[in-house]
């Protein structure tokens, strides 16, 4: 579907909400603006309800009997289960800070997309549903019934929230949206509710140990191509190990950096770096076809799901005998690694502390959890003169960095991106304040969202982000976006091409593997994306 | 419309206020009996409330992050947007509940010409909910000189310093300028600005109104009704040593006063004005950020449906045997056990 240009849907945004009560007004669901549905097929393979072939635009959504039971019971099960979820329930003052904060609102205008009313959405079914005030006094106490209407408005409206907590910053009582999806999502699933673009990597996932469905075989093979790839520019072919048991450590990265461009590229700087490592200290690093993907689609399904996907992390350290884990860029794998993983399936007492080998540094804020992240791996192994690196190579790149939303208001991982891109690069430019570290903005395509059907919504909220990186593109003529999230790679592409034409999308450790020299390399004359390098040019 | 209903209710509080304390004469129903109920309510309310949400487990640690995690000792942590330790913990829900860090925080978005989004600050809101709060709790101490005989020295002073532009007689209240600014620029902002009149509920504007009420007729029977002082304190004194009176002479403005005051504190636990418990039990802002340093047990964790490499290698040992990857059970035979675990 062809959506709107750039300067057209820029002046089209309107934050004036309609004259009619929010509560009147229906919601219209919009072609570009939701994802398709699921069929029943991934629904079957993993044992979710209610599966079944619906379209979100046919008027019957073919609801199970007794669905408005299942969604009451659930929510009532869920405010004993989560503190979180019932303080947020009950506590809103409507003072409207986080209404701005959310960036499809910023980009779409619609109202229902001010955080607060994303909210109010389930909170008006809570009061009316669930409390003593809002059964009698119903609108005036702000609750409303739960209705096939109001239904659909939950499902079309949490499937436009990329759970990027941006909004729960600014909140005076710190609620999260984020958390509201995630259990309004979980809800919604319940009667089967959800989109294709969750369900089908969340079944994928569980068979094949990945969200894209690679099989063992390919999965090797596809690595293996990119070391043929490493070996035409380097002149050295990487030979990654793959399930080896008794490895030092085992590595999990999102299967986006094995599968598409520009997350090849990134893919390929682990290669290198790993290879280095392996030549220059010995280091045995593994990667697993099992537990072939970092990302965790579950996370955007229930809790239980994210769970289910999440063990086989655990499992496969376990079952290989590694000393402790290693994780690639991505950022919602990194808010379950670092929030989730080890209270869901955790205690990793079967692994050791996670010191450096090369270093001898001990990563004590991972203590417990056991697993490491690759890009505080790289800064200490830079802070203590480990690597061999030549910036010029990176001569080309005139970078800004996107602080990824779960690594950045999920974990508070600032400085270790930085430290290692100034170390790799020579010209770096921050985007404006605002838009940076705690208060970034979502790539528009978080929590399996990044689909293609929805495009308009993904442009929309990608603009905060987009605007300001035109600024100092603009400003400071950077080239470069970096990032550490897998599905950033993905989404930001597509984004910064319709809004800021010339900027290109890379992962942190793409910049390392072109910086980094291997030994006995020979002279390289391009890029990891095969592009020259300056002062290479054929004469 | 919302608006309009809320007012409307807290017109006919007054009302009922008026005939029921003064024509009617229900003194004692008005200035003993709801007044009694109305505290019993809120401190049962408030704690039953408090202790639901206490109930509710805390099954993970999902604290927002706003600054520099605990890292390697080279990288400066921020012990408070992020805390790694509970003194951490401590001072960041000091600055959230007594300095509102978060709201200080807001921004305001403007949408430029040429493709131009822009963020400024907007610190208003913040301005005025913390001289609301402030001012508010100013005014609950102040009024304890009525509940106290003889009345000790701090309450004293924060009459006197409440007091010190000496303007008038009796003096005039700081306090009752700046919450009678605060409350109109929070009822403004929900009726003047699209957006906020749009997300605003009944419950929104009932709690203004009502408040607005409280402080209205405390400053009419200050300034304007004279009421006789010496027996509105007999009464809160009876109040308080349980051995409620109601002398004579007091004039019906009080009994619309308290009346409005015990409908708040009848609707303070059922109403959103319970942000005031619950801002300290917020899973966001109470919990260290340092999840990977130190376990969180969720206290309803279950074993789940997993799918085990055994199974996972039997359904593709062929490939994974031709593509040379290594196997743990040769080609041949199946592994017993292969089954989906819990």
């Amino acid at each position: 579907m062809a959506i709107q240009k750039p300067d057209t849907m820029f002046k089209n945004i309107d934050h004036k909400p309609p004259r009619k009560d929010w509560m009147d007004v229906p919601a219209d669901i919009k072609p570009g603006r939701y994802c398709y549905a699921a069929g029943p097929e991934p629904l079957e393979y993993v044992g979710m309800p209610n599966p079944r072939k619906w379209d979100p635009l046919d008027k019957d959504w073919k609801l199970p009997e007794n669905w408005e039971n299942t969604i009451i019971t659930g929510m009532k099960e869920r405010l004993e289960k989560y503190r979180s979820f019932k303080i947020f329930m009950d506590i809103c003052v409507r003072c409207g800070a986080c209404a701005d904060k959310c960036h499809y609102f910023i980009g779409s205008g619609d109202p229902k997309n001010m955080p607060v009313l994303r909210a109010e959405l389930l909170r008006s079914i809570y009061r009316g549903e669930l409390t003593t005030a809002g059964q009698i006094l119903g609108r005036f106490a702000g609750g409303r019934k739960l209705t096939e209407e109001v239904l659909k408005e939950i499902w079309y409206y949490y499937y436009q929230c990329s759970e990027c907590r941006r909004c729960s910053i600014f909140c005076p009582y710190g609620i999260d949206q984020a958390e509201i999806t995630i259990i309004g999502r979980e809800l919604l699933n319940l009667i089967g509710l959800n989109i294709g673009w969750i369900a089908q990597p969340v079944a994928n996932c569980y068979r094949t140990g990945n969200h894209l469905g690679i099989q063992p075989h390919a999965f090797k093979d596809m690595l293996e191509f990119f070391c043929d790839d490493i070996e035409e520019i380097y002149g050295i072919k990487p030979e990654p190990t793959f399930n080896k048991v008794g490895a030092d450590i085992l590595f999990v990265t999102p299967s986006g950096d094995v599968f598409a461009d520009p997350g090849t590229y990134t893919c390929m700087g682990y290669l290198i770096l790993f290879h280095y490592l392996k030549e220059e200290y010995g280091l045995d690093i593994t990667w697993s076809t099992y537990a072939s993907e970092g990302g965790n689609f579950g996370l955007f399904t229930s809790h239980e799901m994210m769970k289910r996907l999440n063990a086989k992390m655990y499992m496969e350290a376990k079952r290989l005998g590694v000393k402790w884990i290693l994780g690639g860029e991505c950022g919602h794998m990194w808010r379950v690694i670092h929030q989730y993983m080890d209270t869901m399936n955790g205690p990793a007492d079967f692994l050791e502390m996670p010191i450096s080998p090369i270093t001898g540094t001990r990563f004590e804020n991972a203590s417990s959890t056991k697993m490491v992240h690759i890009v505080e791996f790289t800064a200490d192994l830079i802070k203590n003169g480990k690597l061999n690196l030549n910036k010029s190579r990176n001569a080309n790149v005139r970078a800004t960095y996107h602080d990824s939303c779960n690594p950045a208001r999920g974990m508070g991982f600032f400085d270790e991106p930085r430290y290692v891109l100034n170390n790799v690069i020579d010209t770096f430019h921050e985007m404006p304040q605002g838009t940076t570290k705690e208060q970034t903005f979502c790539c528009g395509g978080g929590s399996g969202l990044n689909a293609g059907e929805n495009e308009e919504i993904r442009m929309m909220g990608g603009l905060p982000r987009a605007n300001a990186v035109k600024f100092v593109h603009d400003k400071h003529d950077v080239n470069m976006l970096s990032c550490i999230c897998a599905i950033d790679r993905a989404t930001l592409t597509a984004m910064v091409d319709y809004w800021v034409p010339g900027v290109q999308v890379c992962g942190v450790h793409e910049l390392v593997g072109n910086a980094l020299i291997l030994p006995g390399e020979h002279e390289r004359e391009t890029d990891l994306r095969g592009e020259t390098l300056p002062g290479k040019e054929e004469e | 419309m919302k608006a309009i209903y809320s007012l409307f209710l807290v017109f006919a509080l007054i009302l009922l206020a008026m005939i029921g304390a003064g024509t009617l004469g229900m003194e004692y129903l008005f200035g003993v009996i709801i007044p009694y109920l109305a505290v019993l309510a809120f401190v049962v309310g408030f704690m039953l409330k408090v202790i639901g949400w206490g109930k509710s487990a805390v099954p993970f640690r999902i604290t927002s992050t706003c600054g520099q995690a605990k890292s390697f000792p080279w990288i400066k942590e921020n012990k408070l947007e992020n805390p790694s330790s509970t003194w951490g913990v401590i001072g960041r829900m000091f600055f959230e509940v007594f300095l509102f860090r978060s709201l200080f925080r807001n921004t305001k978005v403007e949408i430029h010409d040429g493709q131009r989004i822009a963020y400024s600050s907007s610190k208003w809101l913040w301005l005025f909910a913390i001289l609301f709060h402030y001012t508010f709790l100013v005014i609950v101490l102040r009024h304890m000189r009525f509940f106290t005989e003889p009345v000790p020295y701090p309450f004293v002073l924060l009459d006197r310093l409440d007091g010190m532009l000496q303007i008038g007689a009796p003096v005039l209240y700081i306090s009752s300028l700046i919450i009678l600014a605060a409350l109109f620029y929070l009822l403004l902002r929900r009726l003047l600005i699209p957006s906020m009149r749009y997300i605003s509920l009944p419950s929104d504007y009932f709690p203004l109104f009502l408040i607005i009420g409280v402080v209205i007729t405390g400053i009419l029977m200050r300034y304007f009704l004279k009421t006789d002082i010496m027996a509105i304190k007999e009464l809160s004194m009876g109040l308080v040593t349980f051995r409620p009176v109601t002398p004579e002479g007091i004039g019906v403005i009080f009994f619309i006063h308290l009346f409005l005051v015990s409908v708040l504190l009848f609707y303070f636990p059922i109403s959103k004005l319970m942000h005031m418990g619950g801002v300290f039990l917020s899973p966001t802002r109470n919990m260290t950020g340092n999840t990977r340093m130190v376990r969180h047990v969720n206290p309803w964790n279950y074993p789940v449906k997993v799918h085990t490499y055994d199974a996972y290698e039997d359904e593709f040992r062929e490939k994974m045997v031709e593509a040379g990857l290594p196997v743990v059970k040769p080609l041949e035979e199946k592994s017993e056990n292969a089954e989906n675990k819990e």
